[in-house]
């Protein structure tokens, strides 16, 4: 039916005809197959070159000194993604939530299309453009660079995602549920807490896990605001550490036992972005398959 | 706000701030035009490999049904999901040296022996250069690119398809025919939405693109680019003197293409939805004309 027809048919078509057709059915498998490569061959090479760097020490030690780099760990590195990711996923669930509701819920006039602009812009705003642009605010405002300047450019670039995903999941809650709701005299704000929030659940934390993936990885942005730093630190006023900023630094280094660390690192922070988006992915066609 | 930060800089070097060739901080002389450079020629290459393979993955996403055809799009939208500082680190200790051993001295080989273009692909070959930037942002951007393309092409009405080969046309035939020349406008913007991701590219593209500023024909000298140029440097500028305004200024300049471009592509995809909409008699006899060519 949809098929090019059995082989009877084609072997009808002109001989010209038929190899570019081979030709172009061979085109589009070559395409699927390199499509397949690069995933491969970067989960096989940072996997595999970054298992041996695996060690209790990895995870809980900070840097060593100089004589023996393989002794020290990147603890501080966790951590600080921990608190740096963390910080913006608190600024910014919040903020794009609510800014969904009200973009889905009430906003039809103007205030509400300025929004979706500011939110559209941000998305194609490159990453080290909003670093820079926190920085050059409250980097010099505070006179140091610290984690909270780091979180809220991640913040910057995670609002927008939450926001624009979750207002198209809130969209496809059917108008029904929501009419039937205030029907019986329920106010509209309960509708929209008791209704409309829990009916696009999973499609919400699809979004925000697609937004936490992004944050954890960028590396740009942070590299001017949280600047990075040797020591576990857990204030927010100072500088502190990211894996990302580890592996952009250790692969720089001419020292083999850092190269691994870096390879390390880059092994942990691929795994639990390659987690949370793979999770994503199933919770949103599950999520699709209920609402339609 | 970064407009008013950049502003000493456009004011102090005007137009020489984007065709002068000398960027020397110390001296406080500031000509961005290697950057401009590095930056337009890593996302024309980026766009050359990735465009092919994105619109043909999608063709193919979308006209082959297998077991394979769901996880294959999955696959593909994962590679969007990886940090680019992996990209970056696999690009500088595994693409880079294949690039420099392999792939580059081939293509000295046969292509840079044909006149004119072959100035383009000869050189030493280092591994960290244009080229492999290039390469690095072709990977990274297949996925928005795969995604738009597929949309665009899934909205192309049934009824042309079938029309096609109702008409006797091979399965090339119909995607030429009736299928590209709908979603031609929609592609268009796929690409721009692409060349934008690859233009604001920073991390993965500073760490293999080598950090030189040459301007010349050689995809393999090492250059950089507008983003990799102010993550290297951000951290160094003094507030005193025009160094970091002119950074901010980069960096102005570098997001209002990208706006440029988003827009752009918004645009056209929205066009090529709006055209397939509506497929009256009219659109369609205004539309591709099924010919079929013997």
């Amino acid at each position: 039916m949809s098929a090019t027809g059995g082989p009877d048919r084609v072997s009808s078509v002109s001989g010209r005809r038929r190899a570019k057709d081979r030709a172009f059915t061979v085109f589009l498998w070559t395409c699927g197959g390199l499509a397949l490569l690069p995933l491969v061959l970067i989960v096989v090479y940072v996997v595999g070159r970054g298992y041996s760097a695996l060690s209790v020490n990895f995870f809980t030690k900070e840097p060593a000194g100089p004589i023996d780099p393989a002794a020290g760990g990147i603890a501080q590195a966790f951590l600080g993604t921990g608190i740096i990711v963390g910080m913006a996923a608190a600024f910014s669930i919040p903020l794009g939530i609510l800014t969904a509701i009200y973009l889905s819920e009430y906003g039809n006039g103007r205030v509400a299309n300025v929004i979706r602009f500011v939110a559209e812009i941000l998305l194609s705003t490159p990453s080290i453009v909003a670093g820079v642009f926190v920085a050059a605010v409250l980097v010099t405002a505070m006179h140091t660079f610290s984690a909270l300047a780091g979180s809220i450019a991640l913040t910057v670039l995670m609002w927008p995602v939450i926001a624009r995903a979750t207002e198209e999941i809130l969209r496809l809650v059917p108008q029904d549920l929501r009419e039937g709701a205030l029907a019986l005299g329920i106010p509209r704000w309960k509708v929209i807490l008791r209704v409309v929030i829990p009916t696009a659940g999973a499609g919400i934390l699809t979004s925000i896990m697609l937004a936490l993936a992004r944050g954890l990885g960028e590396t740009a942005p942070i590299l001017v605001t949280a600047l990075g730093s040797d020591f576990i630190s857990t204030n927010p006023g100072q500088p502190m550490d990211a894996l990302p900023l580890r592996i952009y630094n250790y692969a720089r280094q001419p020292v083999e036992a850092l190269q691994t660390f870096a390879w390390g690192a880059a092994t942990m922070l691929l795994l639990a972005v390659l987690l949370l988006s793979i999770a994503a992915r199933i919770l949103a066609s599950r999520q699709q398959r209920r609402l339609s | 706000m970064l407009g008013g930060q950049g502003e000493p800089a456009f004011r102090r070097f005007g137009l020489g701030f984007l065709i002068g060739r000398n960027w020397d901080p110390v001296h406080e002389s500031f000509g961005a035009l290697p950057y401009v450079f590095g930056t337009l020629v890593t996302a024309a290459i980026a766009i050359v490999l990735a465009v092919p393979i994105a619109v043909g993955l999608a063709i193919f996403l979308n006209d082959t049904h297998g077991w394979f055809t769901h996880p294959l799009a999955i696959f593909v939208d994962v590679l969007a999901a990886i940090p680019s500082v992996v990209y970056g680190l696999w690009g500088l200790y595994v693409l880079g040296p294949v690039l420099q051993n392999h792939v580059e001295p081939f293509l000295t080989d046969t292509i840079g022996r044909v006149p004119l273009l072959g100035r383009l692909f000869q050189g030493t070959p280092t591994g960290g250069d244009l080229f492999t930037a290039g390469v690095v942002l072709a990977i990274m951007i297949l996925p928005i690119v795969t995604a738009v393309s597929r949309e665009v092409i899934a909205v192309v009405p049934r009824d042309l398809r079938e029309a096609a080969k109702a008409l006797g046309a091979t399965r090339y035939e119909t995607i030429r025919m009736a299928v590209l020349p709908y979603a031609r406008s929609g592609l268009v913007g796929a690409t721009m939405l692409g060349l934008g991701r690859a233009l604001g590219e920073t991390i993965a593209v500073s760490m293999v693109v080598g950090g030189g500023r040459s301007i010349g024909f050689g995809l393999f000298n090492a250059g950089s680019t507008i983003p990799s140029v102010i993550a290297s440097q951000f951290l160094n500028a003094q507030n005193i003197g025009f160094h970091r305004s002119a950074l901010l200024a980069l960096a102005v300049v570098l997001v209002s293409i990208a706006l440029v471009l988003a827009a752009a592509s918004r645009l056209l995809v929205r066009r090529t939805a709006k055209l397939v909409q509506a497929p009256t008699a009219e659109s369609v006899a205004e539309g591709p004309a099924l010919r079929i060519s013997g």
